[in-house]
């Protein structure tokens, strides 16, 4: 079974009198432990699609299954409750809370799945050691390094144990160093059976998956896979 | 449990942002102190008034009617002209009134004047001098500490006695025992019997213990040519109070000989009067401490909602975040309520804070002490403020968009 079933998916936006088209009936399919990079110009609906993938907004028209249950015509609370328990967002620009520190940070979805304190401080701690930052957990993002900051976010992004870590241009703010240190992060976490999905313009990340999809005006262009090993489902 | 850890988390946010902001906190909370002062030293004010009128009416029975010449509350000039030309209360109707009541458990007719009194050689100015017979112990509200009251026999005439009231006594004989002495009351000897009572004061006006008591016919003889009587006359119980009312105004119309149809030459006084004048007086100050309380609080509500409206666009991408790791609207819409309740509480407490000296002066006018129930009023209204104030902009927050709070920058 498919972790992620998008049919026959579109999504209009109303501009004024004019009807944008960012996406025309894609299908995608996408499984368990899959490493899909999204690629295609701006403009060319990628966000969009990682907007719908990341249960941040629902399609015009078709239907979104996620680990079997549809998603498409939730509200507001369901979708955020969808979020926390199975997507993990890692941002282009960190987006960290500036006032609190490391931990707080990631800490922070447990928060709003309901854990106790004791519990998610130890969770967090955990993620924390997981991504290489047990000495920082008392740190706040101004004192930190970008690197750090984008470590921080991905622990963020793990600490509820989801079903998909969405990450979006998660180098663009990286100098070229610190870019491949997270790319490698990314390839640990997809060989311990994470399903990641990169949404990048750069043709460099994007050959780090294992499968890259190229989205065009709207539709997919092409589906190709790297190597077959990543192919579970 | 779930709400628990979002009200932590929410209220960590607040003091968060709260602490970051301190300056734009306290400027917005400024019309929240004002209000607070107000209705805090309202309220202290007004519970000062009552707890020193409650005091000084005690001295007037609830059951005890005043039939006098004047009514104690004269509204207009044309009312006082008229009750200026009334024909004074003679010693018959006194007598009449004494003779032909039924429904009256004591009946003391007063005369007052104020006179100096002289023990040896220390002398008290303007004594408050009141003419009564025995009967003044039931009508009135005191009670005697020392020696003993007049006697019915004294009252009328024979002996020259007098009775103390506490502070009189202790200015004069400064722990001496006045009892058996003789003191000169207006220049005529009068030998203690007894001590009042201390009594405080009334309404803050006069000591009711700067008093003596002198029996009536002495003082009708000695100190006044034409008495003009008050006559004290206590009903069985206060349900009977308004047939006694009635028994004695009747009797007194009599007396006095009124035509049917004409209006009573006389007044019948009593407690309820001043409670009433009272309850207006506050109830005019607590209106208007309601107002001056009610437009700060609004005008500190707009400047609290401005400010939350700006707290929101200033983190609609932090909003965004939240939203995209699993916060709920509900969770969103807390964050920032609390935010603006933690604003308006700070205001509270700071208006408490200035609103507490401020007690110390009106402590020079009259009983005042912030009780615990107005600071939790003070502070509950500070809450609600912050809550009413802090709806429009939460829930903008709570119901935005996730995608377009995150484009935000």
């Amino acid at each position: 079974m498919s972790l992620i079933r998008l049919s026959r998916v579109s999504r209009r936006y109303q501009m004024g009198t004019e009807t944008i088209h960012a996406l025309r009936e894609v299908s995608i399919e996408v499984g368990r432990a899959e490493y899909v990079a999204i690629m295609g110009p701006s403009g060319s609906g990628k966000s969009t699609l990682m907007n719908l993938i990341g249960c941040l907004d629902t399609p015009s028209s078709g239907t979104y299954e996620l680990n079997g249950t549809n998603v498409s015509d939730m509200d507001d609370n369901e979708l955020a409750e969808v979020r926390n328990k199975e997507i993990g967002f890692v941002f282009q620009t960190f987006n960290l809370l500036p006032r609190a520190n490391a931990l707080h940070n990631v800490e922070l979805p447990l928060v709003y799945a309901g854990i106790p304190s004791e519990e998610r401080r130890q969770l967090a701690l955990e993620a924390l050691t997981n991504v290489g930052l047990a000495d920082r957990v008392n740190h706040k993002p101004t004192e930190m390094s970008g690197g750090q900051r984008q470590r921080v976010a991905v622990a963020r992004a793990l600490v509820n144990r989801p079903s998909i870590l969405l990450a979006d241009e998660p180098t663009g703010n990286l100098d070229s160093k610190t870019g491949a240190e997270i790319m490698s992060l990314f390839e640990a976490l997809a060989d311990q059976g994470h399903t990641i999905i990169v949404v990048t313009h750069e043709e460099e990340i994007a050959r780090h998956a294992r499968r890259i999809l190229r989205i065009r005006d709207g539709l997919i262009a092409s589906d190709e896979r790297a190597d077959s090993h990543a192919l579970v489902d | 449990m779930h709400w628990w850890i979002e009200l932590r988390e929410g209220l960590r946010i607040a003091w968060d942002a709260t602490r970051a902001n301190k300056m734009r906190a306290g400027l917005t909370t400024l019309g929240i102190v004002i209000g607070i002062v107000t209705v805090t030293l309202m309220g202290t004010a007004i519970q000062g008034l009552k707890r020193g009128f409650n005091q000084s009416i005690s001295a007037l029975g609830s059951d005890v009617l005043y039939l006098e010449r004047y009514s104690w509350f004269i509204n207009s000039h044309e009312e006082w002209i008229r009750q200026n030309r009334r024909r004074e209360i003679t010693w018959d109707q006194v007598r009449g009134l004494q003779r032909q009541i039924t429904s009256a458990r004591a009946v003391a007719p007063t005369v007052n004047t104020a006179r100096p009194v002289k023990y040896k050689n220390r002398s008290a100015s303007s004594v408050m001098v009141i003419g009564t017979t025995d009967q003044a112990l039931y009508t009135g509200g005191t009670s005697v500490a020392n020696g003993r009251f007049l006697t019915a026999g004294e009252a009328e005439g024979g002996r020259p006695v007098c009775v103390l009231g506490a502070q009189t006594a202790t200015n004069l004989f400064r722990g001496e025992s006045p009892v058996g002495a003789r003191v000169y009351v207006g220049g005529y000897p009068f030998d203690v019997v007894g001590v009042l009572e201390p009594q405080g004061e009334f309404l803050g006006a006069f000591s009711l213990d700067n008093q003596v008591i002198v029996p009536i016919g002495q003082f009708t003889s000695l100190f006044t040519q034409r008495p003009d009587y008050a006559i004290h006359i206590k009903a069985r119980d206060m349900d009977s109070l308004e047939d006694t009312r009635e028994e004695a105004r009747g009797i007194m119309r009599k007396l006095r000989r009124l035509a049917p149809g004409q209006d009573d030459d006389f007044a019948i006084n009593q407690q309820d009067q001043f409670i009433k004048t009272f309850d207006k007086i506050t109830g005019t100050i607590a209106t208007v401490g309601i107002f001056i309380t009610g437009l700060s609080l609004f005008v500190g509500g707009i400047g609290i909602m401005n400010i939350m409206f700006v707290s929101v666009a200033e983190r609609t991408k932090e909003i965004g975040v939240r939203k995209a790791i699993g916060a709920k609207r509900r969770a969103i819409l807390v964050q920032f309520l609390l935010e603006a309740a933690m604003i308006c509480l700070l205001g509270g407490l700071l208006g408490l804070a200035i609103a507490a000296p401020g007690t110390l002066l009106l402590r020079k006018v009259m009983p005042a002490t912030i009780s615990l129930s107005i600071v939790g009023l003070a502070l509950l209204v500070s809450l609600l403020t912050g809550v009413l104030a802090g709806f429009l902009p939460a829930w903008r927050a709570a119901r935005m968009n996730p995608v377009d709070a995150l484009r935000n920058e």
